[in-house]
């Protein structure tokens, strides 16, 4: 079995302009998400308290929330999740109560109600430890972006580290702008996820242009454009097979991992289609424009006889 | 060209057999256990309390399968291990019996627990299972702010009561010693008195730094602590408070809990296993202290009393049954200067009381403080959670030397009980605060594994099946090889010690799909050597060797972000990028080394190799 019967190379680059206004097209509209719509921050990072009850019959939605609403709270979501049975009560901090007895309040006043229902998660969370996250969040996103440029601008050069940067970065951004846009609960756990992606579809244009600086050193007469279409070509078997064998494990994840891995799992999907997406389109296409040579990749004094000689 | 020496083979083999024998203890379950910890601070739990044990059940014909002793920060704990749940909980009655002779008043806690079942000869080699998070087994966790300006307030206090028997000790006269904000500050009405002072505090508290001032007739002296000596008191603070919580937990009897400075203020707590978590909170969230203070009865005070002011200099609290009453502000003992509490009753009136023992300075102050205030009352004020209560007001009847001091007052024997226990635990050196807390049911726990597992093995059998068909033998090696990387993952996690989370099973299973990457470019390049027309033994060497560089090179860039992800992430991030990160370099080893291994065992030795089983290799026409 073989997927791809490649008969020529397969000229990429002849729409790279186009697909870059769409790309940037896309990027700018998940910005404005972003910075419109906000995201649906977890309580690790807003603080406060959410409880996961379980009723032993269908649990009274409405019921719940006259309860809470008789407590004196304003701004608390009540939702049914995974089953009609289990309910995941959201609580904002309120400022002078003993936040660690709040999740008792609450279920004594649901035993009230119906005494078969059972606390089966609670999760409390001060405001300082959210800004806290938050904070170490963004660093860990710049040390990430500014390592991997340092990497890559010592294993290649300036103009392959910084095309790589901005094809991930934009790669993040419309993550986060899928997250903006369709409100989805964005916990610590999507963050590790994107933080993933970052590693994951930097991993790809590496070897993209793994590829490019070994083709600059075997076809020395072939154009730059022709260089990149044919590495991407070389490459696009590897690529599909082994994305889709990452996809095939996030799925699993998605179906099989509840609530938990979800949203995870949901940030992977999006990283890994649009990694591919940017590594071929944006990060080689950013390289052409900004002009890289055979010289910036290939050292003269670099002795590497027999590679070249075998190829 | 296809083979390896033989010392490659033997570290490839080295490898399996290290990862199977390291991950193994896994499979075991856990087996009903027995935990025997300290129920005071005085009671030490060494390797005699194990030899004790094991005696007493050898009596009673009853064989535990295993015996541990095993330090957990400064308390000991020794767990024993039975086969079945009907003998541990005869067991456990046993040994209750036999150890604490007295049941009103245990030295030590007798536990029901689950252990781990692995085999003694793996436990030997250091071959432990991983611990499961939270998550994955159900408890509570908290994380705990310690108000460092408090520890220093109390400290302040201290040094004041310090300071005043000095100078008394000394003869030195002064006007007045208090704590005023964040230092100590005494006044004087003779300069020779101050400076006299000056000199004998300075010589006896060299962690003090003390400035001198005069305003009108008032010679005054303000000490401060160093800044050396304020980063003592918060580590202190720090230390005691843990040292406490370790305490109280163990009075719980939970297994294996850990309790962790986090940052400067900061300590964890987790109670995995813990069904009654109202319990848990309500014990580790008192804060229980105890301060002495002298009550005011002068005329101006009950007056100020009855019109609800409070004068300058004093404070005021309610008793127990609500009854108001003003005490000096100065604090003359703390809880720091308590050695034990203990509840008994009293010989006459048969009340129920705490028996406090003081330490050396608490008694000398003690019987200082007695000794000068024969006839006036004195208030024992007892603070849960920053709120503070008068326990009892007696009046001094007479000098009380010895240390040994009887609080009775309107008590229950349970409340006496509970109050001795919080006072015995420890008081804590500094107020603490939750800001974090998760619980966890246990049937949510089992569920997490349950979806954590399914995913990865769906996963797993998913690639397998696709890698196989489409690269014939060589996908099976890659299988084999994606194999031993779980199999070396769980391995050096297991050796770690490292606690596995939900979000560590998704990391193995994304590093399982990523790792495949590797076996991919690998097998692509050797494809594309055959397409090149190279022989099949060219193509194999060629394949793995110009892979490396981009594996080597992709794969390093997803170790600078695992990297970053442990050093800025906290809780389930971290926990995901330990096992990132760790499986990047087994995937890495695996990948190149073992699946080579397997290749050269496979190939290598046949010398006129025609074809290769790596799935259709098909040639572009040539134009």
């Amino acid at each position: 079995m073989e997927f791809f019967r490649i008969h020529r190379t397969i000229p990429f680059m002849r729409h790279a302009l186009l697909l870059n206004i769409i790309s940037l097209v896309t990027f700018l509209l998940a910005v404005l998400f972003i910075v419109t719509r906000g995201f649906h921050l977890s309580i690790e990072f807003t603080g406060g308290t959410v409880m996961e009850v379980h009723y032993s019959q269908s649990a009274p939605v409405g019921d719940i929330r006259q309860a809470i609403d008789a407590l004196g709270y304003t701004d608390f979501q009540v939702q049914n999740f995974g089953t009609s049975q289990d309910v995941m009560i959201r609580l904002p901090v309120r400022p002078g109560e003993d936040t660690a007895s709040q999740s008792r309040t609450v279920l004594s006043a649901l035993q009230a109600q119906s005494p078969d229902v059972q606390l089966r998660r609670v999760e409390f969370v001060g405001p300082q430890v959210g800004q806290e996250l938050l904070h170490n969040g963004l660093m860990a996103l710049l040390f990430v972006v500014v390592g991997i440029m340092i990497y890559l601008a010592i294993r290649f050069e300036w103009k392959l580290a910084a095309s790589c940067a901005i094809a991930n970065l934009h790669d993040v951004v419309i993550i986060l702008g899928f997250f903006a846009f369709f409100q989805w609960e964005f916990s610590l756990s999507v963050l590790a996820g994107v933080l993933a992606v970052l590693g994951y579809s930097v991993n790809e244009s590496v070897v993209v242009m793994d590829r490019i600086r070994e083709n600059f050193r075997k076809q020395r007469k072939a154009s730059v454009r022709e260089i990149i279409n044919a590495s991407i070509t070389q490459n696009i078997s590897r690529t599909i097979i082994t994305h889709g064998s990452t996809q095939m494990m996030v799925l699993s994840m998605f179906f099989f991992g509840g609530p938990t891995l979800h949203n995870f799992s949901l940030a992977l999907t999006i990283g890994i289609w649009f990694g591919i997406y940017s590594s071929v389109f944006v990060a080689a296409a950013l390289a052409m424009w900004m002009g890289i040579k055979r010289e910036d990749l290939v050292r003269p004094v670099k002795k590497d006889g027999p590679e070249v000689e075998l190829g | 060209m296809n083979r390896y020496p033989l010392w490659k083979y033997l570290i490839v083999l080295a490898a399996l057999v290290i990862g199977v024998l390291y991950s193994v203890p896994n499979l075991y379950g856990e087996s009903p256990a027995v935990q025997i910890a300290g129920a005071k601070t005085s009671v030490k739990v060494d390797h005699e309390t194990l030899l004790r044990a094991e005696q007493v059940l050898e009596q009673n014909s009853i064989q535990p399968t295993a015996g541990t002793f095993e330090m957990n920060g400064p308390v000991g704990a020794v767990r024993l291990r039975f086969d079945s749940t009907d003998t541990q909980l005869a067991a456990k009655d046993l040994l209750e019996k036999a150890l604490n002779p007295d049941p009103a008043n245990p030295d030590y806690t007798v536990a029901l627990n689950l252990m781990s079942a692995t085999p003694a000869w793996l436990t030997a080699l250091g071959a432990n299972p991983m611990y499961l998070g939270l998550d994955l087994r159900g408890g509570v966790h908290f994380l705990l702010q310690v108000d460092m300006q408090g520890a220093l307030v109390s400290r302040y206090d201290s040094v004041a009561s310090e300071t005043r028997s000095t100078l008394r000790d000394s003869k030195i006269k002064f006007d007045d010693v208090e704590r005023a904000g964040q230092s100590v500050r005494a006044s004087f009405v003779a300069e020779a008195e101050r400076d006299a002072a000056v000199d004998l505090l300075r010589r006896s508290m060299p962690e003090m730094q003390f400035v001198t001032a005069h305003s009108g007739d008032q010679w005054q002296l303000t000490g401060t602590l160093t800044p050396s000596a304020i980063t003592q008191v918060q580590d202190n603070a720090l230390k005691q408070n843990i040292q406490t919580l370790h305490n109280r937990i163990n009075e719980l009897g939970v297994a294996e809990p850990i309790i962790q400075q986090q940052g400067a203020d900061r300590i964890v707590v987790q109670l995995p296993g813990v069904q009654d978590v109202a319990k848990a909170k309500e014990i580790l969230g008192r804060t229980a202290t105890l301060e002495i203070h002298m009550v005011d009865e002068s005329p101006a005070a009950q007056a100020a009393l009855s019109s609800g002011r409070v004068p300058f200099g004093l404070v005021r609290y309610n008793d127990r049954d609500g009854r108001p009453l003003l005490l000096r502000r100065q604090v003359i003992l703390t809880g720091e200067n308590l050695q034990d509490a203990q509840p008994g009753r009293d010989q006459q009136t048969q009340q129920p009381t705490v028996n406090l023992t003081l330490d050396a300075k608490g008694s000398r102050i003690f019987r200082d403080v007695t000794r000068d205030n024969i006839g006036r009352r004195m208030a024992i004020v007892l603070f849960e959670n920053n709120q503070g209560e008068v326990v009892t007001a007696p009046v001094i009847r007479s000098e009380i030397p010895g240390g040994h001091v009887q609080i009775s007052g309107s008590m229950t024997a349970q409340e006496a009980a509970d109050v001795s226990l919080l006072l015995r635990a420890g008081s804590l050196a500094a107020p603490m605060q939750i800001i974090e807390e998760r619980t966890i049911g246990p049937s949510l726990g089992a569920a997490n594994i349950k979806q954590g597992f399914d995913s990865t093995l769906w996963g797993f059998t998913a690639i397998a099946i696709f890698i196989i068909a489409y690269y014939h033998l060589f996908g099976v090696f890659s299988t084999l090889g994606l194999s031993f990387n779980v199999l070396l993952l769980l391995a050096v996690l297991s050796m770690l010690q490292a606690t596995l989370t939900l979000p560590g099973i998704a990391a193995i299973a994304l590093t399982l799909g990523m790792a495949i990457d590797a076996n991919v470019l690998i097998n692509e390049r050797i494809r594309e050597e055959l397409r090149a027309g190279l022989p099949p033994q060219q193509a194999i060497h060629l394949g793995f060797d110009r892979a490396w560089a981009t594996i080597f090179d992709s794969n390093l860039t997803s170790l600078i972000v695992g990297i970053a992800l442990l050093a800025f992430g906290t809780g389930p991030v971290r926990g995901f990028a330990v096992v990132h990160c760790i499986g990047i370099l087994t995937s890495m080893f695996s990948s190149v080394v073992g699946v080579r291994a397997l290749a050269n065992l496979w190939y290598g030795r046949k010398r006129k190799l025609k074809t290769i089983s790596i799935g259709q290799v098909w040639k572009p026409r040539q134009d």
